[in-house]
Parts: C-alpha cells; structure tokens; sequence
C-alpha cells in the first residue's frame, strides 16, 4: 500500500460568533482523511462545505481548534515542509504592482534557487500556463483567468511533491479548463500528489482516482468516483419496445421516445418486471445496471444535509 | 537571501511603486525650497531657519509615511489574500512580519536620506560651506530615522490586528502621548492626587518617549550632540523596538487569516 502523502486526523474548526463570540459555528467536524502518494484526489462539496477552510487548515492559514494533519510525514506546523509543497489559493489575488514574471521571480526567491535555475524555471512556467506574452505586464491589468493560471503557475514553480489546489478551475474559459486539467495530469505523470477541491463534478470524474465528499463541514464518503456512488443508489434500466397502444404494467413509469420504452426498476423487481412486459408483447431490447453519477450521489447528500439541518432548526424552536 | 530579506526588498519596491510616496517626497523637496527662500529673508539666521525647517519637513513627512504605510503593510495583504500564497512557501509568520518591517524602513532610510540631502544642498547654497557644526544636523536626522522605525514598528504591532483607521488613530495617539513623557514622569502629586500620579509615572516608562529624539535646537545653533546620548537613543529604540515587534510576531502567529 502507498505510503499517505496527506494525513488529516479529527481536523476540527469552530469559529466563535455572536455577543462576545460566546456561540460557536462547527465549520469543520472531525475530518479525518488520507491522500495516497502519487495519486490525484479532489475535494469535493457545495459552498461553504468546509473545502477550503481544510485546505486553508493543511497550510496553517488558520489554525485547528483540535485534530491535526501531516503531510510528507511532517506536521504542518513545520514549516519546512513547506518546500515540498504548492499551493494555489481559491480566487488568487497577487501583488498588482508586479508583473507576472516578477511576481514568479519572487517567490522562487524563497525555495533558495539560483538566479539561472529561477530564471529558466520562470519562462518555462510561463509557457506551461500560456502567458508567455504577457510576463511583462503588471498583474493589475490581468483578468480573472489569467490571475488563475499565474496562481497555478507558482503553485507548480518549485517541483513540489504534493500540489495542492483550491478551486483550480474556477474563473477558467473551457480552454482555460482544460489546459489546467492538462498540467494536473502532467504533474501526475511525474509522480506528484494533487489534491484540488472542486464543485465542478464532472472535472472530479475525469480527473481524480479518489474523491472525498465533504458536506456541512463532515466527511460523507471517499473512493474512486465510480466505488464511491456505487455506494449508493443501485438500480436497473430496461430498453424495450411496444408496437400499438400498449397497456403493460409500468408503462405509465416508463419514459417514452418513439416506439422504445425506458423504464428504471429497482434491482429486485427486475424479473417480475420482464416477465409482465413479456407478457404484454413487449420486445425487450437490453437490461443496463443503472449507476449513479458523482452529480447524483453528491445532490442526494447536500438534499439529505439541507433536509437535517431544517429538522434540527424546527426541533430546535 | 534570508526569507526575512527577500520581503524587505519587496515592500521597497512595492512603496517605491507607490506613486504617494513620489507625492510624500516632492513635498518635502517643497518644503526644503520654502526653506531657503524663508532662509533668505531671515538677515542672520538664515541656517537655523533652514535647518529648523528642514528637519521639521523631514519629520512630518517621516511620520506620515511610517503611520500611514506602516498601519496597511500586514492588513492589505491580508484583506487582499496577497498573503496566502506567501505564506505557502517556506517562510515563518515572523520572517514576513519583519521583512515587512524591515522593508518600511529601508524606504523611509532612502526618502530620508534624501531629504536630508536636500538639505545640505540647501545649508551649503546659502552658506556656500559645510562645518563642524552642522554635523549636528547629521545627528538630528539620524534621530528622526530612529524615531520612525519605533513608529513603523508600532504602526505594524496594530496592523496585525485592526483596521488602518483603528492602528491610524493608535499610532498617532501613542507618538503625541510619547512626546509628553517628560512631563507624565513629573506630574504634581498635589494636583492630580498621588495614586494617579503614581499611575502616571508608570504608565510614562511603559510609553515610548518620543521627546528623547528632540535635538532640533542644538542641531540648529550648531552645537555638538552628546554621544552617550546617541548611544542611548540607539540603545533605546532597538529594545522598544524588539518588545514591539515581538508582541506583534506573537499577536500574527496566532492569527487566523480570513
């Protein structure tokens, strides 16, 4: 088994509020969490899950109110270990009066490399995100997107091991997307650890060998995307077709599209089903194993989250 | 480069790109040319007009930049989330806090030095000579300088943990305070009652006495400034300096970052 390149243990958050911060509001509840070495794992939930306050946690932005984490092998408190890590803040926001390549230049300073090897490292960044061009220009006169990619640039400017990454794609055109998917696979390729929070679920399906689901603030499932909703919602799709004006049992259920028939059973009521449309001449064209998608499994948990925490607050009055 | 260093140079580079500070600096230059033009007028004496008015600007525009700098340096870079990505690398709460001190105070060193040149220029048009005696003014300006990094350094400590506004009206309270630490010490005890002039008296050790730096009357009638008293001044401003900035290390390692 690879070794935990990420080790989060009961990682919990309060944030006091309120007449003299006397109420506590749970932001984080006892994650506890593994990302392997080597693999991609995306971070996934709606706003205000508790993504980025663990991730904001894992870089000692803000600090615990119990739990902890290493990363590497090292507690995050070692700032050390800081050399083997990148990071991409959600909504990156740089020193306006620095060009790109400044700004790059600026930060390699602190990863102790030559001004050869900063320099090289610099252009070659600049390339990988597609800014080239604009390396010259004060970063105040960058668009959201390209703050983005200077963002994920001096994320990946050192060769960190784990990269981690909060909210990638977010304020990316589908170009923008898709290169920044591109530049994940490539890092994994070499051998990094990636781990990126995410609401866009289909980048998640696409790119991650492991998801975590993280709803109000709690751990609600981690696996690779297709085990991970495997967990969940089960049932079958039976095809067919029905000439004339057909009074099978379920067609009320079913959808129609021309003379073809879908109709979602449950695993259990599949032969009884077949047999009864059988019966009523129906031409059974294929029977398919109806898998969740992560889009599905991630709304049944947020609609199961909403539905608690209006039973908690009616109870509660 | 030491962490500590690479953001010293930074918020140098980020004040000098700051067109405010061009705006502080073309003031001073003002003011020092108002100098000698009042210099020329004043039949006699002309250097201790010059050198009053020229140390006054240097001050005002010193403390305007060390206070008004100084009060934003750590909270912009946390309202604007600059910070976030800086503090990924491998660089210690502190190392920041005092390259940003550190970085103030090489920018308030240059405008400085260079209003101060512009004031032997101004000394030495009207004199037409440089003596002895104005290296009083040399010291003189060397106060100033120590004073403003004890402000910036007061500035930063409430910068970790108030708004600009809040650490302004902080800053500026403690320094005029700081100027009446004389008096606070001999406070009558018959007029205020002696637990609230012994309260005085303490409260004026703890406060920074921004009077020691006063010599603007001996630098302008040319008199010698004491050593020991340069000595102390240094002495003095290094230690406060060092409780300040280590409160304000203290307050920003634990502070959670929006």
């Amino acid at each position: 088994m690879p070794e935990a390149a990420i080790e989060i243990e009961n990682l919990t958050k309060e944030y006091p509020f309120g007449f003299l911060n006397l109420k506590k509001k749970t932001s984080l509840d006892g994650l506890n969490m593994q990302v392997e070495t080597g693999e991609v794992f995306g971070f996934i939930g709606p706003n205000g899950a508790g993504k980025s306050t663990t991730i904001k946690l894992l870089m000692r932005l803000i600090f615990p109110t119990a739990g902890g984490a290493r990363i590497l092998g090292k507690p995050i408190r070692d700032v050390s270990m800081h050399r083997d890590i990148g990071y991409l803040p959600e909504q990156p926001y740089f020193y306006d009066y620095l060009t790109a390549a400044e700004l790059l230049g600026y930060f390699a300073r602190f990863h102790r490399l030559t001004a050869a090897d900063r320099k090289e490292r610099v252009q070659r960044m600049l390339k990988k995100v597609g800014l080239e061009t604009a390396g010259k220009i004060q970063l105040r006169k960058y668009s959201k997107g390209m703050l983005q990619r200077v963002g994920l640039a001096q994320a990946v400017l050192h060769d960190p091991r784990v990269v981690i990454l909060d909210e990638p794609m977010s304020g990316l055109d589908p170009l923008g997307r898709r290169e920044v998917r591109d530049i994940i696979l490539d890092l994994k390729r070499d051998g990094r650890t990636i781990m990126f929070s995410t609401h866009i679920l289909s980048d998640a399906e696409m790119l991650c060998d492991r998801v975590g689901v993280i709803v109000g603030g709690k751990l609600r499932g981690v696996g690779a995307p297709g085990q991970i909703v495997d967990m969940k919602t089960q049932g079958m799709e039976i095809l067919f077709e029905l000439s004339g004006a057909g009074n099978a049992p379920f067609l009320s259920q079913a959808t129609r599209t021309g003379e073809r028939y879908r109709l979602h059973v449950a695993e259990e009521e599949l032969y009884a089903a077949i047999d009864q449309l059988r019966a009523a001449g129906a031409r059974i064209l294929s029977v398919s194993q109806v898998k969740a998608t992560l889009e599905e499994f991630f709304m049944h948990l947020v609609a199961a989250d909403r539905a608690q925490a209006t039973s908690v607050e009616v109870s509660g009055k | 480069m030491t962490c500590l260093g690479i953001v010293a140079l930074n918020t140098f580079r980020e004040a000098v790109r700051d067109r405010v500070l061009y705006n502080l600096l073309f003031f001073a230059l003002l003011m020092i040319a108002a100098a000698i033009l009042v210099g020329q007028i004043s039949i006699g004496i002309e250097h201790i007009v010059i050198v009053s008015l020229g140390l006054t600007s240097i001050s005002i525009i010193g403390i305007l930049i060390s206070i008004f700098i100084g009060v934003s340096l750590v909270y912009k870079e946390m309202e604007k989330r600059t910070l976030y990505a800086l503090l990924a690398k491998p660089v210690r709460r502190w190392e920041f806090l005092l390259g940003k001190f550190g970085g103030l105070v090489l920018t308030v060193v240059v405008n400085t030095a260079a209003m101060a040149l512009g004031l032997f220029l101004a000394l030495l048009y009207v004199k037409h000579s440089l003596d002895r005696g104005d290296l009083a003014v040399l010291v003189a300006v060397y106060f100033i300088l120590l004073k403003l990094a004890l402000l910036v350094a007061l500035a930063l400590l409430f910068s970790c943990y108030t708004t600009p506004i809040l650490a302004t009206l902080f800053t500026s309270g403690i320094y005029v305070v700081g100027l009446f630490v004389q008096q606070m010490k001999n406070m009558p005890e018959d007029l205020m009652g002696p637990a609230m002039a012994a309260f005085t008296r303490r409260l004026a050790y703890l406060l920074p006495n921004f009077d020691n730096y006063d010599v603007m009357g001996p630098a302008a009638h040319g008199q010698a400034i004491p050593g020991i008293l340069i000595l102390e001044n240094t002495l003095y401003t290094v230690v406060y300096c060092a409780i300040v900035l280590s409160a304000a290390a203290v307050v920003f390692s634990r502070r959670d970052l929006k």
